[in-house]
């Protein structure tokens, strides 16, 4: 035994030795002290190009690194100045003329001049540099046309450096959320020097966003990027607004598993996460924690129908199906994140001035009888289904739930199916499943951002759904000035979708978050925008 | 130089299995323009045949250069193994220190103790070290050792503290497997005629142990390190994950989830060129070791 107590004795004994040189000061109380801000990113970022990004852990990097011509305010949602001073828009509401900020400057010192802006949105629409959100930038006159190719004269498209603070937007029909969609990262400026002295200006992926190489015109600069540890940004002493950003430098890390991250911020080395574990919200929630924040997000967790397979091409059907799904027992019992059980598919909240309403209510008698119309009393013959969702815990247990419902309120029964998401985004385009769990989250505080989805032919419609009254509608509400009678229309057209139900809206989301008590003026806009520029750290 | 041909059917197939695959690298919620789609199927050179993309593979693969990755598209299939596979192997090589001290520690004093309470005590905690499972051990320990004793960091891999928790999580695993295949190697020599010999002819246990029993006894532990090695050094996705450490493991599962063809073919390449290394050592290793082996 003498030599089974050495062996436990070396095992223990390095462990033993480290207790007394342990870190001290966690990186959170550093951090206060020198102004530095460590924040959890979720994924990796796959690149810091604003105009190629597509996903929100990039996103949030880049809106600290570029500035859009404006921003929204974190408590009103109105657009504030950012790269532009001020802007004024013409009767027809078919011309924005921006002023920009006198002082505004790239990281490296050049002035941000309207050109920047211009060379910008022609590479963004080049079609060779391959933007996924390419068609952020349509509203603009000429720019679909030249996006597709049908023409190499980008003088067609709408977008004129007047002078040099002088920029002017055409659009070819009024889009009264121009000023919401141009706080998206689509729309930021690049940096044209910068990009050519690594390849071509609309040559994908070039090295220009390595560090060391990225210029931009935003409040912070990038400062480091090691891949799967950390991005590192520092106050940029150029930018116009620096005398107020108290702020001296951000880490954003990429910590995909929220348990860890969890730890992480647990032991003082996050001020804010990206996320909660799902089934830690509630625990957080309840005990009333200093440190849980929980805000909507702008966004819809749905189920879509594929109307093209018997019976779900059928509106009744998918009627039925739609009111007997008991969407407060979700929020409540499965999902438990605070989440709000959807009744629309455009969010409600206070994100914009469109509340219709709700459109319908929890009715399995009302879902029994179009069930029963539509050719299936009591479920009666109707074929087994199957539900599809990818791989992932919350989803399973949403569609557990739905199921259920279905078995006992309508006497139908379906499948479940989860695949991993590359192929589940393969089976939804393709249109070869029945009924999917979907997710969308708004790209502006706009109804369109949501309405648009389900256009005929939509690229992200993928319910084979097509409904030629539906497509008037979004387009003359897009052509209306008048607020009050765009969402008139706006609420037309969803009653109209709703009625129709090629998607089942479940719950619109939340953002939940735990972030330290030292970080003040700290806000997440519904559509994930994050102003860091106006972060303060406070040491305990 | 057998080793080619199998590495070239490593990399076919893995070329070829990949693109089977459903999915593709540009998958998104968000749909892909047809131009945007055109424009980056070739950019990639993804527009051209696949016989061609494969033998323009081979070309480039020949000049040591795997391609671009689709994820990260400002990095390169080598830059991430550059990033990542020092990590992985240095966690590997802590987890090795790790499976071969306990494994080896542990073994030889449960064939010592052969069918005694030593030995049971010992092989029922390696039958826990096989069936606990690394995403259990790990944040078990990270709750006592960090969460509750503030001893280490919950994860990273910066402070040179942040290298113990992965590292025995990782070789205790492996221990385990070592300990239990050096108990049985070693406790069958023990019976052997050779050793009651030794025994007969004067020399203690100890000596007899080191000298008689372990040589023979060991091969079976070393034929199941090679490839245990090339697992180790080529990273963990499960320990990676766990204690947040930027390997190539994490890089490995995430990559084949997303369909980034030239990163998981890549690494794929990497890993089969490790398991042929050790497998030849090991056969080295065997060689020196077994006379029987050496004769032929």
């Amino acid at each position: 035994m003498i030599s089974a107590c050495r062996l436990f004795f070396f095992g223990l004994t390095p462990l033993l030795l480290l207790a007394a040189c342990g870190p001290s000061d966690t990186r959170v109380e550093e951090g206060n002290r020198t102004g530095i801000l460590h924040v959890g990113n979720g994924a990796e970022p796959s690149n810091l190009d604003p105009q190629t990004i597509t996903g929100l852990p990039e996103a949030k990097i880049v809106s600290t690194l570029f500035d859009g011509l404006v921003e929204l305010h974190p408590e009103t949602n109105e657009p504030v100045p950012a790269a532009a001073a001020s802007w004024e828009i013409s009767e027809d509401g078919l011309v924005y003329r921006f002023t920009l900020q006198p002082e505004g400057r790239w990281s490296n010192g050049d002035p941000v001049t309207a050109q920047d802006f211009v060379t910008s949105y022609r590479r963004k629409l080049s079609p060779r540099l391959g933007s996924r959100y390419a068609y952020m930038l349509y509203p603009l006159e000429g720019a679909e046309a030249f996006h597709r190719g049908e023409t190499d004269d980008f003088t067609t498209v709408g977008v004129t450096a007047l002078a040099d603070d002088q920029l002017e937007l055409r659009l070819h029909t009024p889009a009264a959320f121009l000023l919401d969609l141009l706080t998206h990262s689509s729309w930021f400026p690049v940096h044209a020097d910068t990009l050519e002295a690594f390849g071509d200006l609309d040559e994908p992926n070039t090295r220009w966003t390595r560090a060391g190489n990225l210029v931009g015109n935003g409040p912070f600069r990038l400062v480091s990027w090691r891949p799967e540890r950390f991005v590192q940004v520092e106050k940029n002493e150029h930018h116009w607004r620096s005398g107020e950003i108290s702020l001296q430098g951000i880490y954003f890390y990429p910590i995909s598993d929220p348990t860890t991250e969890e730890r992480e911020f647990r032991t003082g080395r996050l001020h804010i996460t990206n996320t909660i574990p799902p089934d830690r919200v509630a625990v957080y929630r309840d005990r009333n924690d200093p440190e849980f924040h929980s805000q909507p997000s702008f966004s819809t967790y749905y189920y879509r129908f594929n109307t093209t397979r018997p019976p779900l091409d059928n509106p009744k059907v998918r009627r039925a199906l739609k009111l007997a799904i008991d969407r407060e027992a979700i929020t409540k019992e499965v999902v438990r994140g605070g989440q709000q059980p959807a009744y629309s598919y455009v969010p409600q909240g206070d994100f914009t001035d469109y509340r219709p309403g709700p459109f319908f209510q929890y009715d399995p008698d009302e879902a029994r009888r179009l069930l029963a119309e539509a050719g299936f009393p009591e479920g009666e013959g109707f074929p087994t289904k199957e539900i599809l969702y990818n791989t992932m815990e919350t989803h399973r247990l949403v569609a557990e739930a739905i199921q259920d419902m279905w078995s006992e309120e309508l006497g139908i029964s379906v499948n479940l199916t989860n695949q991993e998401w590359q192929v589940y985004l393969e089976t939804q385009n393709r249109l070869q499943y029945d009924i999917s769990r979907s997710g969308w989250i708004g790209d502006y505080l706009d109804p369109n951002t949501f309405l648009d989805l389900m256009l005929t032919d939509g690229g992200n419609n993928r319910t084979g759904w097509a409904n030629e009254e539906y497509d008037e509608l979004i387009t003359q509400a897009n052509r209306e000035m008048n607020t009050a009678r765009r969402n008139e229309l706006f609420a037309e057209a969803e009653a109209l979708l709703l009625q129709e139900a090629p998607v089942a809206p479940i719950y619109f989301d939340r953002t939940n978050y735990l972030m330290s008590v030292s970080v003040q003026d700290y806000y997440t806009t519904p559509t994930g925008y994050r102003p860091y520029w106006r972060v303060n750290l406070v040491s305990e | 130089m057998e080793a080619i041909p199998t590495l070239l059917a490593v990399i076919t197939i893995t070329f070829f299995l990949l693109r089977l695959a459903p999915g593709g690298p540009f998958a998104d919620e968000r749909d892909l323009s047809p131009q945007a789609q055109a424009a980056m199927e070739a950019h990639y050179g993804l527009d051209q045949p696949l016989v061609m993309q494969y033998f323009r593979y081979l070309g480039n693969l020949a000049r040591g250069d795997l391609g671009p990755s689709f994820r990260y598209p400002t990095r390169t299939v080598n830059e991430i193994i550059v990033d990542h596979f020092p990590v992985s192997l240095e966690l590997g090589a802590w987890g090795l220190l790790v499976a071969l001290s306990l494994g080896l520690g542990a073994g030889l004093l449960a064939a010592a103790y052969r069918q005694r309470p030593q030995d049971h005590t010992i092989m029922t905690l390696a039958m826990v070290g096989i069936c606990l499972p690394t995403f259990v051990l790990g944040p078990f320990l990270v709750y006592i050792f960090s969460l509750q004793l503030g001893w280490f960091n919950v994860g990273g891999w910066s402070h040179w503290s942040d290298r113990i928790l992965p590292g025995f999580v990782l070789g205790s695993f492996f221990a385990a497997y070592v300990a239990r295949l050096t108990r049985n190697g070693v406790g069958e020599s023990v019976l052997m005629d050779y050793y009651r010999t030794a025994l007969a002819k004067g020399l203690s246990k100890r000596q007899a142990l080191w000298k008689h029993a372990l040589k023979p006894g060991i091969l079976p532990t070393i034929a199941f390190l090679g490839p245990a090695a090339a697992g180790l050094l080529t990273g963990s996705f499960v320990v990676e994950s766990v204690f947040n450490i930027p390997g190539l493991g994490q890089q490995f599962i995430n990559a084949a989830f997303g369909r980034d063809f030239t990163v998981v073919t890549g690494l794929v390449i990497l890993y089969a060129v490790l398991i042929l290394f050790f497998n030849l050592t090991v056969d080295f290793l065997q060689a020196l070791l077994d006379p029987k082996l050496r004769e032929s």
